[in-house]
Formats: C-alpha cells, sequence, structure tokens
C-alpha cells in the first residue's frame, strides 16, 4: 500500500477488530466474494459503497478468470509451446490481478483510509477473504 | 534431507542447536538481518529448490524411476533403432521421437514443480473468526456436528468442508492431500509417478503428459516392431535380427507393459476432462446417480468440447501461495513459534479436542489481538508487557503443533496413510513445547515438518517478542 498520510496514520492506530468478507460460491469455483454488508462496519461505512467495491472486485475477478477467445489462444499457445510459454510471459490473469491490485489501493487511499479501514488485497490471504481491518477512531483524526 | 529445508531456519536463526543440516541456509545464521522468503517457513510438506522457484511433494515417489525410465527407453531408441530406420525408412522417425521426447519431458518436469493450487492456510484471526461463525451457528453439545456448511451451486446442493489443519472451510472441488498436508484447488490425485498432486494449476500439465507419454510409448513401440521386421525379412530370420539389436527387446517389454497403462490412464483422463470431473470425484461417486437423488455434476458445461476447453486451455490461475516473497523481517521469529503457539484444535480427536481447542484460541487471540494490531502491517512490535502476558496464555496451551486433522477433514481424502504417524510424531513435539515460551522456540522439533496451522503467506502474528 502506498503511504498516503492517511493511511500511515492508521500504522500507528490500534486495530479494533477484522472482518473477514467470505467466498461466494453459488456460482460455482469462480472467485467472488459476499456482497453481504457486516454488521460491524454497519457505523463506519455506507452500505452502497462497500457492496460498490466488493461487486467491482467481483467484476475484476470475472474478468480475470473470463472464458473467451482470449484465454482460449493463450492456453492452446502454452500447450504447443509445452508450456514453456508461461515461464516468460505474463498471462491474463496476473494482469488483471495487478489492476485489482491498483483498485484496492486506490480504494483504500479515497475512500477507506479516511473512514479507519483497511481493505487487504485478498491474493494476500489466498483469494480466501477479502479482509477489513478496522482501527480505532481517535486516530484517524479529522480527515 | 532436504525435505526440512524450510523449517531449519529459525533455530539457526535464533543460534539454538539446530536441527539438521541447513543446507539450504547460505547463513543460517542469526537472522534478522536476512530477510527470509516466505517458502522458507510454509507449513506443508513440500520441497523448495532454486530458492522457491522449484516445488515438489515431500516425497518425490517414484520420479526418479519415471524420468530413468523414459530416458533409457529414448536413449536406446535413439541408438540402437534410429540408425537403422533412417537408413530403411526416412529421417523424420528421429525427429518426431526427439520432438515426443522433448514434449514428454517438459511436461513431465511442470507437473512435477508446478504448485497444484495449493490453498494458503488460515491465518490465526480468520481462523478464530470462522470458529465464531462456527460457534454461533452450531449447537452447544460437548461433541460439535461435524464441520459442513452447504451451499447450493447451479441448484445443486454442495457440502463443504472444514479443514481442520488448513483452518477454513474448504472451496468446493478442494481436497486436502495428507502427504503434502496442504488443501489443493481441484484436487485430482496425489501422483507417485511425478511425485506431487495434480491440482487445478497442473492439472493440464498432467494431461498433456499422460497424453504425450501415449504418443511416444505407442511411437516407440511401432518403430521398434517396423526395426525387428525389416531385420528379419532380411536372409537371417527374427532370431538374429533380435541378436542384433538386442536393446530393442528391452524396449519391447518396457513399451509393452507401458502403453497398457498409460493408454489406460489417458483414455481415463479424456473421460474426465470431457465430463470436468475430477479423479477424486470419480472415485467418490460424488455426481454419480447412484445416490439417490438427482444429482449431477455442477460444474459441467454439458458440452464436451467447452468442458475440454475449460479443463484444459482455461485461464491459467496464479500461484496463491507466493513462495517467494520475503517475509517481513519482524514476523520470522513468529513463524516458528506460531507453531508452538496455536492450540491443539486438532490432534486426534477431532472433536473433543476442537472444543478445547476453540476455546484456548479465542482466549489466545484475544490476548494476542492488540499486539497484532501494532504488528500487523508490519511495524516492530512495541508492547511488551502484553506479550509477555500472551505468553503466559500461550505456554498453557501450547500444544502439540497440529498434525493433521486425523479423521476431521481427512475423512474423505484419497490418500492418507500417514495420519496416524504423524500425531505420533506431533505428540513428541508437544512434550517439547509445553513450557518453552514462544519466542525463541527452537525449531529442531518442527523440524519433522509438521507445520502448524495457520502459517501462510503473511503471518502478522505479532507474538514474538523478538528480542
Amino acid at each position: 500500500m502506498a503511504e498516503t498520510h492517511s493511511l500511515q496514520d492508521l500504522r500507528q492506530a490500534a486495530v479494533t477488530s477484522k472482518v473477514f468478507v467470505q467466498r461466494d460460491y453459488t456460482s460455482g469455483t469462480i472467485c467472488k466474494f459476499q456482497t453481504k454488508f457486516p454488521a460491524e462496519l454497519e457505523s463506519r461505512m455506507d452500505k452502497q459503497q462497500f457492496e460498490e467495491t466488493i461487486q467491482t472486485l467481483n467484476n475484476l475477478y470475472a474478468e480475470a478468470e473470463k472464458l473467451g477467445g482470449r484465454s482460449y489462444l493463450e492456453g492452446c499457445l502454452a500447450c504447443l509451446t509445452a508450456y514453456t510459454i508461461f515461464l516468460c510471459m505474463e498471462t491474463h490473469y496476473e494482469k488483471v490481478l495487478k489492476k485489482i491490485a491498483k483498485y484496492i489501493q486506490e480504494q483504500n487511499e479515497k475512500i477507506y483510509a479516511p473512514l479507519g479501514l483497511l481493505l487487504t488485497d485478498p491474493i494476500e490471504r489466498g483469494l480466501r477473504v477479502v479482509e477489513i481491518t478496522i482501527f480505532e477512531d481517535r486516530s484517524i483524526g479529522s480527515r | 534431507m532436504k525435505n526440512c529445508e524450510y523449517q531449519q531456519i529459525d533455530p539457526g536463526a535464533l543460534g539454538t542447536s539446530n536441527t539438521r543440516t541447513s543446507t539450504t541456509l547460505p547463513c543460517g545464521r542469526k537472522n534478522s538481518q536476512r530477510p527470509r522468503r516466505k517458502w522458507e517457513v510454509f507449513p506443508g510438506k513440500n520441497r523448495f529448490f532454486c530458492d522457491g522457484r522449484i516445488m515438489m511433494g515431500r516425497q518425490c515417489g517414484v520420479l526418479p524411476l519415471t524420468i530413468g525410465l523414459i530416458l533409457i527407453t529414448s536413449g536406446l531408441f535413439f541408438t540402437f533403432d534410429c540408425p537403422f530406420l533412417v537408413h530403411h525408412l526416412t529421417v523424420f522417425i528421429p525427429v518426431i521421437g526427439g520432438v515426443l521426447f522433448v514434449f514428454v519431458i517438459i511436461t513431465l518436469l511442470q507437473t512435477s514443480f508446478t504448485d497444484p493450487g495449493i490453498l494458503p492456510r488460515a491465518l490465526p484471526d480468520e481462523a478464530v473468526d470462522i470458529e465464531r461463525q462456527i460457534d454461533n451457528s452450531g449447537s452447544s453439545t460437548y461433541r460439535p456436528p461435524p464441520r459442513t456448511k452447504e451451499i447450493l451451486i447451479n441448484d445443486q446442493v454442495v457440502k463443504l468442508k472444514y479443514c481442520f489443519t488448513c483452518k477454513m472451510f474448504r472451496p468446493p472441488r478442494t481436497s486436502h492431500c495428507s502427504l503434502c498436508d496442504n488443501c489443493v484447488e481441484r484436487f485430482d490425485h496425489h501422483c507417485p509417478w511425478v511425485g506431487n498432486c495434480v491440482g487445478k494449476r497442473n492439472y493440464r500439465f498432467f494431461y498433456a503428459f499422460i497424453v504425450s507419454l501415449s504418443f511416444l510409448t505407442s511411437f516407440i513401440f511401432g518403430c521398434v516392431i517396423t526395426h525387428l521386421t525389416l531385420r528379419s525379412q532380411g536372409v537371417n530370420g527374427i532370431i538374429q535380427a533380435i541378436q542384433d539389436s538386442p536393446a530393442s527387446i528391452a524396449e519391447l517389454v518396457i513399451c509393452f507393459f507401458s502403453i497398457w497403462s498409460i493408454l489406460g490412464l489417458s483414455g481415463f483422463h479424456t473421460y474426465l476432462v470431457a465430463s470436468n470431473l475430477t479423479t477424486n470425484e470419480d472415485i467418490k461417486g460424488s455426481w454419480s446417480s447412484k445416490r439417490g437423488e438427482e444429482s449431477g455434476n455442477p460444474y459441467t458445461y454439458n458440452n464436451i468440447f467447452t468442458n475440454c476447453c475449460v479443463v484444459l486451455c482455461g485461464p491459467m490461475p496464479p500461484s496463491l501461495i507466493d513462495r517467494r516473497g520475503f517475509l517481513p523481517p519482524d514476523d520470522a521469529p513468529q513463524t516458528v513459534t506460531s507453531d508452538t503457539e496455536l492450540p491443539p484444535f486438532m490432534s486426534k480427536n477431532d472433536a473433543n479436542m476442537c472444543t478445547q481447542g476453540t476455546k484456548e484460541l479465542l482466549e489466545s487471540m484475544a490476548h494476542s489481538s492488540v499486539i497484532q494490531s501494532t504488528c500487523a502491517p508490519g511495524t516492530p512490535k512495541t508492547a511488551p508487557v502484553s506479550q509477555e502476558s500472551l505468553l503466559h496464555t500461550i505456554s498453557i496451551t501450547v500444544s502439540p503443533p497440529n498434525r493433521p486433522p486425523s479423521t476431521g477433514c481427512s475423512g474423505h481424502q484419497a490418500l492418507r496413510p500417514i495420519d496416524v504417524s504423524c500425531s505420533q510424531k506431533g505428540n513428541k513435539r508437544a512434550a517439547l513445547h509445553t513450557h518453552k515460551p514462544m519466542l525463541r522456540v527452537p525449531s529442531p522439533p518442527c523440524s519433522l515438518g509438521h507445520s502448524p496451522i495457520i502459517l501462510s503467506d503473511a503471518p502478522d502474528m505479532g507474538f514474538i517478542p523478538l528480542n
């Protein structure tokens, strides 16, 4: 995460608790997180904003795992080269993961840090959960 | 022994008498200066080479035999049969043979050395959160009900089981491999011939390997038969032909026996690919109609072509375990100790231990939450006092770093011969660990490879006071 002023403030704050947004498997094994608004965040942020963040993340992951001409082409090309192409080329999935990391950083800087919250990129948790750390109010000061 | 590489670090770093040879630790010494990579503290039973770039299952099984057989057969083919065939037939024979051989070797190595789709274990915070949810929704009887969660996928009821080792509900199609002690996504099977699990990320390599190997063995078999036939058409007959080229007989024998099994396996996996099933599901009959209810595979696209494309040419997911990432320097010691501090939740009697384990875990988590918070983003730990109190709590709860949950998640695995021996080893470790403050716990006892539970990528367990 970039060291912006507000994020730095967060580092000195004490963590009150962590909320974990679990995966939603109703559409199968694709990476999708539940959009249900956790009770612990009710006092801190807007439900709409939260849902929007999670929905955007879900859409980005869907893009990464999309089955279509492009991914098939990548797969066939890889097969023909005995998969050695994976050693040199960045896959589509990895490119989208970078996009996701940027999006999360941006969300943290603009929206979550001022509210005393911090989103952790799910890839750091093995794509199991979206971890939201809740910091104590007082250390956030007035932003 | 290479299999201890990822655990030797700390002891060396802490200056205690170390475990075995820290062959992989260049500067086994003390360590706060040398940043460690995450593969070094990986809790599963895997081996890592080339500083985390290559990984395999712990027991390489018969991989050397597989490679040896392929090399020997191909070597004999190129040396003894090709010259004759090039002379009498065409130069393309060794060319085709060469291409097939290279393809086979590359796909074999990729199957063996790629992360099959291991899921990193849940961090303590997550585990506690899940526990809390289970406790809230579950009953209060002494023996908690088996931990499962039911969800609907494409109108099909699918049960998600809780993995006691990895402390999380396993995603659909995920299974815990006891040989590797990891949860693997889209777990197919653990293949001793390649010395690794076959899962989501390396299934395509495995499939390419067995298909190309079937082509190679059939090709060699055909060429050798042609060779011997052509030779025996000369004046001398078949016996003379065999005497002139004895290596061909060896090749014939190897290929003959391999073809049956490899072709059979290729056929079986082609069926699995076309139906979007895994070996594990097929063996357990998860979606067969025998179950009485209307059940079908919820993951299939009901079209052979689509299923094949999805399984073999779908997007390649990244490795979730981040082997080569660096551990934040502060966390280094903790990872070792985290072994000890986590309660035993799962030693053997999952049920009994679970209830105790849960409470203890919750206690320790509560104590540690303060510390963790200060450490979470990687800042230096600065709460010695609370850490000491934590120590008190922890030392009481310290117990055998859990070993794979015996029955809990193993319940349905294809292979699990190791569980029993593991829990025994776990007990010994418990004795050693009981009164050690986690901090500088020498990890020698851990070196058996039974890391506990929650070590995963970035353990932000600020337990250890470090210094």
